[in-house]
């Protein structure tokens, strides 16, 4: 009887440690009350005050140990930066909050500026010591934009859901403009071949059909549905009035598809333009830790 | 009327055919009465490929049929082999309408049936018991006799049928199993509860079957959503106005059924009748409880309560002799308990008086690590007798009882929950005492409470964290009682609900007031308290009105509203455990704000002259109370003051806390908010939920709704007291130690929860395959990335000689997680945050906000 098979305890569940409860939040650059702001400004000033007493003969450049320290925390710091790739997507247990990251990752970053420019002892040339500096400048840049599309877009994209009763997602908004176009085929069937000819054109136009520019500029110059409204009505215009008319039924379905349409061109220009500064951002970060192990290496073996 | 079966059993489900099997095999003299034209209609009714689970894994099975875990079909064909090979005597389509004793009339057995009127008055109806043998009637016209009768019908229940002119034709049906079934119909959907709408939309979804879906509600069209369709959820209600706003449905308000013909139908509007075609109708209008039908067969319940079930002796029997009652009925919603009852009814028909329990070895598990050497039998005695309100339980129920229970043993010294700590169980002492400490400061005031006794009420009423630590004050024996088991208890056992009350009333009162305050100071007050359910919405003090009660409330919370500049301003929220109505009583006049529940609550009314006797008698309790009216008038003014010189600030303040206690915020205890003015929509969270929890994202981000840029993602809020772990038959659903509320892995997915959620955060799902590692991703491009894989990716990855179970899942709050919820650790703006509502909704924000 002693080796019979115990049904296995339920494993017991335990408190977790390192929960943390904040009900007052803040966004990212408010973080701590603007904790790595500080921290960057400070190793800024340090790194500029110390530019102009370190007396680095003939001139300051990268080759001086004032130049190799800058050139070593520029590195390190360009590494660190890149992790926030890594941070992101790795989603182990701990008391890292990625919103303190992002907070660093923006006010050290912007730190580059100084510590990157003055490393070069505004030495700048036809070289891939520039190369990476320029490089650098062009992620920094790109952050920038960055900053700004945050700070200023989330209301938009908020604002542009936001409905009577509550909130509409981007995959009801695809939903709507599919149902509005089962109807407009019904509503249509008694038309006219030319009147219908044109409501097809609308039919058949995929939303998603307009490339990243129209997307993000929204602007559709080619749109189909605006052109149909257009067109009926102009065709109308001609035609005598009767009660019951098929036209004013596809007339309305087509307003509603347009009004529809307008509001989610809307959704995927504001979040493509969340986005589209990644595609500079991310790349030239690829390119910069290129051209950057090819400077220190070149410094290094082909003085 | 030829044969008197020895005994006839009714309903063909796990229970009722398990028990018909052990008939046959005994070679009783037996009836299997099915409704239906198939055996177990229950499950025949699962959702096509229906893994079906056999839980609790440490039961064994004692049947003469076969059941393992496993497909629904197999299983409904492995039941129909076995019926037939046993020889099992089945009548398909006799479904039970009436049972009536054909002997004489038993001296003194009358059952008294309570009707309880819409309008509150009840109407009582006596039904003489008359012996066995018993003729059951069947819908039909067809007598059936039989010396005993075994009552195995579930708790499905019956459809409500449609009551006008033609609701008998054949094209009108109760049920959709299939909606895709059907094209280019006309089909009229009549009841816009959750199945009226599911089945609505099911039937419109793809606009090529070409059907023409009408659905039709009773009441009116209201401004939101949810007051639209009051029975149904509001994802539903949302989802099916989105519907009919994309022209997929039409819906027919304030409409009710003249007559049916084949082809038409004539509602009846306020503008008259109208006649509109119709080639099918599905009526969901809801189903009636068998508890009807029982009760009119003579069987008595534990009592009025809509969870209570039948009074049974140990051996299944009811109050009407030689009828019983097993199964999902009888309170056991298992396959394996089910099966388990048929074999033993049956055993204990034929005069079997040695068989013990299937469950023996499980409650055996239970008290393994007590003290002292007792069988199983001894401990449950030894627990009803000791425990106050288990002295009512018969052996049956206390076996029941302890299924859903646990019996630990403290030593002297060990705590047995700490304050703050969230639980919802009660606790009640077998053996020993505790002492509570009162003081978290001075660990050296405590309160004993003795043998017999109970504690942590609290806990279970309102839902909320434990007020104060518990320690054993000596070797001790606690029986810890799951809410699911106390809940049953109090509907099963009426003197012990009084008894929970009468304690918890008194206890949350000392807590409150503390003091130094006794039970015996404030007897009166307990004594002459009364217990109010208060709807949502309801006021239960109004600004300017007259009244000096106290009000505590004890369930649920409550919000407080003031009239200025002819707008109801907010002025804060009250949890559970907070009284409210003090001012009037303190400071004379009328009640200076709106008090009323944010969700369906319940408080104590106190009557106001005896309170404050005991405030005159207590100068240190009426200081204390006169500084907390203080601090509440200082919140006030403070509002009052700024509403003058911010009154955008103020407005929104409390737009948002009406917004926030609208979508129930009011009973979450943990809940996830986005601010969308720091979204930037990249979806992280609901990729690192995935990534933490097997793949499965268990937020959707973009869907709920949203105020002043406040979103209300669609995530559990981990309610109070939560209606998803309402109605689970393995009890999967329970609270953990951080306070979440989550799913463990003896879920069965019947997905009860999934309907039960108010706020639709359950889905099913089963566990896609591992993907490759992050790295191999970044570098080399392998597996589908971060967050939740495809469907087609885990289709195409998964191992096809696995079958995975669909599985209930639900946000666990990262529970073991060290570091807490991914969703907001991953958020790179910081616009996710997870809080709890009473820290959320203070006036400090408002100070913040205007900062
Ligand atoms: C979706 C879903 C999934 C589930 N999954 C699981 C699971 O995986 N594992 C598990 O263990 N449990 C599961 N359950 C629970 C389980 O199905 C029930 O507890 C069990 O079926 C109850 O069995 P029963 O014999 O008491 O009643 P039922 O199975 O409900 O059978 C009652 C039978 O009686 C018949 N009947 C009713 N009234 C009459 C009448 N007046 N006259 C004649 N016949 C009548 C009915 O037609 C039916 O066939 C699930 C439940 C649901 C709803
Ligand atoms: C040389 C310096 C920098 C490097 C190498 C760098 C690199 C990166 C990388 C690799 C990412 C991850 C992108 C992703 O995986 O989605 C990132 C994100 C980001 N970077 Fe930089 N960055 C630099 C400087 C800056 C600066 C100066 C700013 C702002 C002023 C900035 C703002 C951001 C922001 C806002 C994100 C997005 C965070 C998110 O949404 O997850 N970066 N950066
Ligand atoms: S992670 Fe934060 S910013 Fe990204 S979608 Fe979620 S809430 Fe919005
Ligand atoms: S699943 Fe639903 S009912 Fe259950 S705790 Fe979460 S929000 Fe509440
Ligand atoms: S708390 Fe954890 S489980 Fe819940 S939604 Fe957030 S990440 Fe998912």
């Amino acid at each position: 009887m002693a080796t019979q098979a115990q049904p296995a305890a339920p494993a017991v569940r335990k408190k977790t440690t390192g929960r943390q409860r904040n009900s007052m939040h803040d966004g990212f650059l408010r973080h701590r009350n603007f904790r790595w702001m500080k921290i960057a400004t400070v190793l800024s000033i340090t790194c500029l005050v110390s530019y102009f007493l370190v007396d680095v003969q003939p001139r300051h450049n990268g080759g001086s140990w004032y130049g190799y320290t800058l050139g070593t925390i520029g590195a390190l710091l360009i590494l660190w930066l890149t992790c926030l790739g890594l941070r992101k997507r790795a989603i182990t247990p701990g008391g890292w909050s990625l919103k303190a990251w992002t907070s660093a990752h923006v006010y050290l970053g912007l730190s580059l500026i100084v510590i990157g420019t003055l490393h070069t002892g505004f030495q700048l040339g036809w070289n891939v010591h520039t190369l990476a500096w320029s490089l650098m400048m062009i992620v920094i840049i790109s952050g920038i934009f960055g900053i700004y599309f945050y700070a200023t877009l989330p209301d938009n994209l908020s604002n542009n859901r936001a409905d009577s009763d509550g909130a509409v997602t981007e995959r009801m908004m695809i939903e709507q403009l599919r149902s509005l176009d089962r109807q407009l085929h019904d509503a249509a069937q008694p038309l006219d071949p030319a009147q219908a000819a044109l409501v097809q054109a609308s039919l058949e136009q995929d939303p998603f059909d307009g490339n990243f520019f129209q997307r993000i500029g929204n602007s559709y110059r080619g749109c189909e549905t605006r052109a149909a409204i257009a067109e009926l009505r102009r065709m109308r215009a001609y035609q005598p009035r009767m009660g019951d008319d098929p036209l004013d039924k596809v007339d309305g379905l087509l307003q509603r598809k347009e009004s529809t349409l307008a509001r989610l061109r809307k959704h995927l220009q504001i979040k493509s333009m969340l986005q589209v500064w990644l595609f500079v951002h991310v790349p030239m970060t690829f390119a910069l830790l290129a051209a950057l192990s090819a400077h220190i290496f070149s410094v290094f073996f082909y003085w | 009327m030829s044969e008197i079966f020895r005994v006839a059993i009714i309903g063909s489900g796990p229970a009722g055919k398990s028990a018909a099997g052990r008939a046959a095999s005994l070679g009783l003299s037996h009836i299997l009465l099915e409704k239906t034209d198939h055996l177990s209609d229950t499950i025949y009714k699962y959702q096509k490929g229906k893994h079906v689970m056999a839980t609790p894994s440490q039961l064994v099975l004692r049947s003469d049929q076969e059941f393992e875990a496993g497909k629904r079909e197999a299983i409904l064909e492995n039941w129909n082999q076995r019926t037939k090979e046993l020889g099992v005597n089945v009548k398909f389509n006799a479904e039970a309408k009436a049972i009536r004793g054909t002997g004489p009339a038993i001296e003194g057995s009358v059952h008294v049936i309570e009707m309880r009127g819409r309008d509150g008055t009840i109407t009582k109806k006596e039904i003489q018991r008359y012996a066995p043998p018993y003729e059951i009637e069947l819908t039909n016209g067809e007598k059936i006799m039989a010396e005993n009768v075994v009552f195995a019908i579930g708790t499905q229940g019956n459809p409500n049928r449609m009551r006008c002119p033609g609701g008998d034709l054949p094209h009108v049906q109760y049920q959709l199993d299939d909606p895709t079934e059907y094209v280019d119909e006309h089909i009229v959907v009549i009841g816009a509860g959750d199945a009226g709408i599911e089945n609505a939309r099911g039937l419109a979804e793809d606009a090529a079957q070409g059907n023409v879906v009408t659905i039709v509600s009773r009441g009116p069209e209201a401004p939101s959503p949810k007051e639209s369709f009051p029975t149904a959820k509001e994802a539903n209600a949302l989802a099916l106005l989105g519907d009919r706003n994309a022209g997929k449905l039409f819906i027919r308000f304030e409409t009710d059924t003249a007559s049916v013909e084949p082809g038409w139908i004539t509602f009846s509007t306020r503008d008259g009748e109208e006649r509109v075609r119709c080639d099918r109708i599905i009526a969901r209008i809801g189903s009636a409880p068998p508890r009807a039908f029982i009760e009119e067969c003579g069987i008595a319940f534990t009592s009025a309560d809509r969870l209570a079930f039948p009074q049974l002796s140990p051996v299944f029997e009811s109050t009407a002799p030689g009828i019983f009652v097993i199964g999902a009925l009888a309170g056991y919603p298992l396959i394996k308990h089910c099966m388990n009852q048929g074999y033993d009814v049956i055993e204990f028909i034929n005069g079997n008086t040695e068989l013990k329990p299937a469950d023996e070895p499980i409650l055996e598990a239970k008290f393994r690590d007590l003290p002292g050497r007792k069988s199983v039998a001894e401990w449950l005695d030894l627990l009803r007798e000791n425990v106050t309100i288990l002295n009512g339980m018969n052996p049956l129920q206390m076996r029941e009882f302890m299924l859903d229970s646990d019996a630990k043993f403290y030593r002297k010294g060990d705590v047995i929950f700490e304050r703050a700590a969230p639980g919802s169980s009660l606790f009640a002492i077998a053996q020993g005492s505790v002492a509570v400490q009162i003081d978290p400061s001075d660990t050296s005031k405590i309160v004993p409470i003795g043998q017999g006794s109970i504690f942590g009420e609290v806990g279970l009423i309102s839902g909320r964290r434990r007020g104060a630590t518990v320690v054993a004050a000596e070797d001790t024996i606690c029986v810890e009682i799951s809410r699911n088991a106390a809940l049953k208890l109090q509907s099963q056992v009426p003197t012990a609900k009084k008894a929970i009350e009468r304690i918890s009333t008194e206890r949350l009162l000392l807590q409150m007031f503390g003091s130094g305050l006794k039970p015996d100071d404030i007897a009166e007050v307990v004594e002459t308290s009364k217990i109010r359910q208060v709807k949502p919405g309801e006021a239960i003090l109004k600004e300017g009105d007259e009244g000096n009660e106290i009000y505590v409330i004890r369930v649920g919370s409550m919000i407080v509203e003031k009239e200025i500049g002819g707008k109801p301003v907010f002025l804060s929220y009250l949890p559970a455990g907070s009284y409210v109505g003090e001012m009037a009583l303190i400071a004379g006049g009328r009640r200076t704000a709106t008090v009323k529940a944010a969700i369906k609550s319940e408080v104590i009314r106190i009557d106001g002259d005896a309170f404050k006797k005991v405030l005159e008698a207590n100068p240190e309790l009426l200081k204390r109370a006169k500084r907390d009216m203080a601090s509440r008038q200082d919140i006030n003014a403070f509002i009052e003051a700024k509403k003058d010189s911010f009154s955008g600030v103020v407005d929104m303040y409390s737009g948002v806390a009406n917004f926030l206690v609208e979508n129930g915020i009011g009973e979450a205890t943990d809940v996830l908010l986005i601010d969308e003015s720091l979204c930037v929509g990249c979806d992280n969270c609901e990729k690192a939920c995935a990534d933490s929890h097997d793949g499965l994202s268990r937020l959707d981000r973009e869907a709920g709704r949203s105020y002043a840029h406040l979103h209300v993602p669609t995530s559990c809020r981990h309610c109070e007291h939560p209606h998803c772990m309402a109605d689970c038959p393995p009890n999967a659903i329970n609270r953990g130690p951080d306070g979440e509320v989550y799913i463990n892995d003896t879920c069965i997915g019947c997905g009860n929860c999934q309907r039960n959620c108010p706020y639709g955060v359950i889905r099913m799902d089963k566990v896609p395959p591992k993907k490759p590692s992050l790295l191999s991703w970044l570098f080399f491009g392998f597996g589908p990335g971060p967050g939740e894989p495809s469907k087609k990716w885990a289709y195409a990855n998964s191992d096809p000689g696995v079958e995975k179970p669909k599985k209930a899942i639900k946000c666990d709050m990262c529970a073991g997680i060290e570091g807490g919820p991914s969703c907001v650790r991953a958020c790179p703006t910081g616009a996710a945050i997870r809080v709890a509502p009473d820290e959320f909704l203070t006036v400090a924000r408002l100070e913040q906000e205007e900062a």
